[in-house]
């Protein structure tokens, strides 16, 4: 599976979580991919925390308006039926529990739920912006990201070693590898990808995988 | 990262030679754009921001000890402004308990939870941007750049607003307008 594919399987899996009606935040990158892959007939509200709900997809060239971007500061439209506002009310939004998922990526992630993606000492020191918030606010954290880093190393582990975003704020993880719920302090795989066997994924995850009796396999066709 | 940021009054304050600022902003905008432009003039000593990393140069800067920067979580930074500018002495936030972000501050248990006390951050000067300003100075915005402008109108001794159109008192109506003109002290326009 290339890096892709690998991408679009975690994309794919995470929008099968989303509910009709939900208010979700995706953040830059990987978990923006979400939106690719929203099942039909779920509906959900995107929010975007620099000040709107209704975020609709990228504008074709020529009908970007500077005025009209997302948290990373790209282009893109509101839908019918969106509203702005300002930073405070968005934040409201958030941290009040009015955002039913949001879904951010990772540089490592625990069994307690811990997750740490803002900061890395000494070298990357880009802020928290507004992950903070969303992972304490939300009702439900998901996970989205790479099962290992660059250099092959765990990401999911038994406890992070760098700066935390928030503690034991976690419910789900998605990875390519795998499914992984958080749990009373526990890493329960409950889907695998059929590419992999249980012990090549328990091999390149540092936490310790507690197997869940109903464990499947994620769908993997057509990526 | 520009957007909402009053990209002409920046300009005329990194040109008028200012420094040792203390910045209280979102982001630090792109290199040499919006915010930019005050970092790459040196005129920042203390930066209060959420995320600087769509920026390189205040993350060199910060690092060669140039500026004192105070990462703020985005909704924390809001609010802060936000108590300032209405008279309330801070907020309780669960925001960033159990992380750096609490060193140092004080910790309330309110009905069995864990907030942190984040208290005021009030300005001598704001410059905001908005749309539309009428000649008393209310304001409205266009559409994602209203961000942390009616926040910041409220939170500063002295406010200027850069607006892209100035009307006649009555072209806004009362129930459109978003930041009463009670709160601004100056008008500059900047047509785009």
């Amino acid at each position: 599976m290339d890096s892709k594919q690998k991408r679009a399987l975690i994309a794919r899996r995470i929008a099968q979580e989303l509910s009709d009606g939900d208010v979700v935040n995706l953040g830059i990158g990987l978990p923006t991919m979400v939106s690719n892959f929203i099942p039909p007939g779920v509906n959900i509200t995107l929010q975007s925390e620099n000040g709107f709900v209704g975020l609709g997809p990228t504008p074709a060239p020529g009908e970007e308006d500077p005025c009209l971007v997302n948290a990373g500061g790209q282009p893109v439209t509101i839908l019918p039926g969106g509203a702005f506002f300002d930073s405070a009310e968005s934040f409201a939004i958030i941290r009040g529990g009015h955002v039913d998922v949001t879904v951010l990526g990772a540089l490592e992630v625990d069994a307690e739920g811990n997750l740490a993606n803002w900061m890395v000492p000494g070298k990357m020191v880009p802020g928290m912006g507004g992950a903070m918030d969303l992972v304490v606010g939300a009702k439900r954290v998901i996970v989205a990201t790479l099962h290992v880093t660059k250099d092959g190393e765990p990401k999911l582990l038994k406890k992070c070693r760098l700066p935390l975003t928030a503690a034991a704020e976690v419910d789900l993880v998605v990875t390519d590898m795998g499914v992984f719920e958080i749990k009373d302090g526990k890493m329960i795989i409950v889907e695998k990808n059929p590419e992999f066997t249980i012990e090549e994924i328990q091999a390149a995850t540092e936490a310790e995988l507690v197997v869940s009796p109903q464990l499947r396999d994620m769908d993997v066709s057509g990526l | 990262m520009t957007c909402g940021t009053p990209c002409g009054l920046v300009e005329e304050l990194a040109g008028s030679g200012a420094k040792d600022l203390t910045i209280i902003c979102n982001d630090t905008g792109l290199m040499g754009d919006g915010i930019g432009m005050l970092i790459s003039t040196d005129a920042v000593q203390h930066l209060i921001a959420s995320h600087i990393g769509t920026n390189p140069e205040t993350g060199q800067k910060m690092i060669d000890g140039k500026i004192q920067v105070e990462l703020v979580p985005q909704g924390t930074l809001a609010e802060r402004i936000r108590c300032a500018g209405a008279g309330l002495g801070g907020v309780l936030t669960p925001t960033g308990v159990g992380t750096v972000v609490a060193e140092g501050k004080e910790e309330i248990q309110v009905d069995g939870r864990t907030y942190l006390l984040e208290k005021p951050l009030h300005a001598d000067f704001a410059l905001i941007k908005a749309w539309k300003a009428d000649r008393k100075g209310n304001l409205i915005y266009r559409k994602s750049a209203r961000n942390f402008n009616p926040l910041m109108a409220m939170a500063a001794d002295c406010v200027i607003a850069e607006v892209e159109e100035i009307v006649e008192v009555g072209e806004i109506g009362p129930d459109e307008v978003v930041t009463p003109g009670i709160f601004i002290s100056y008008l500059t326009r900047r047509s785009n």
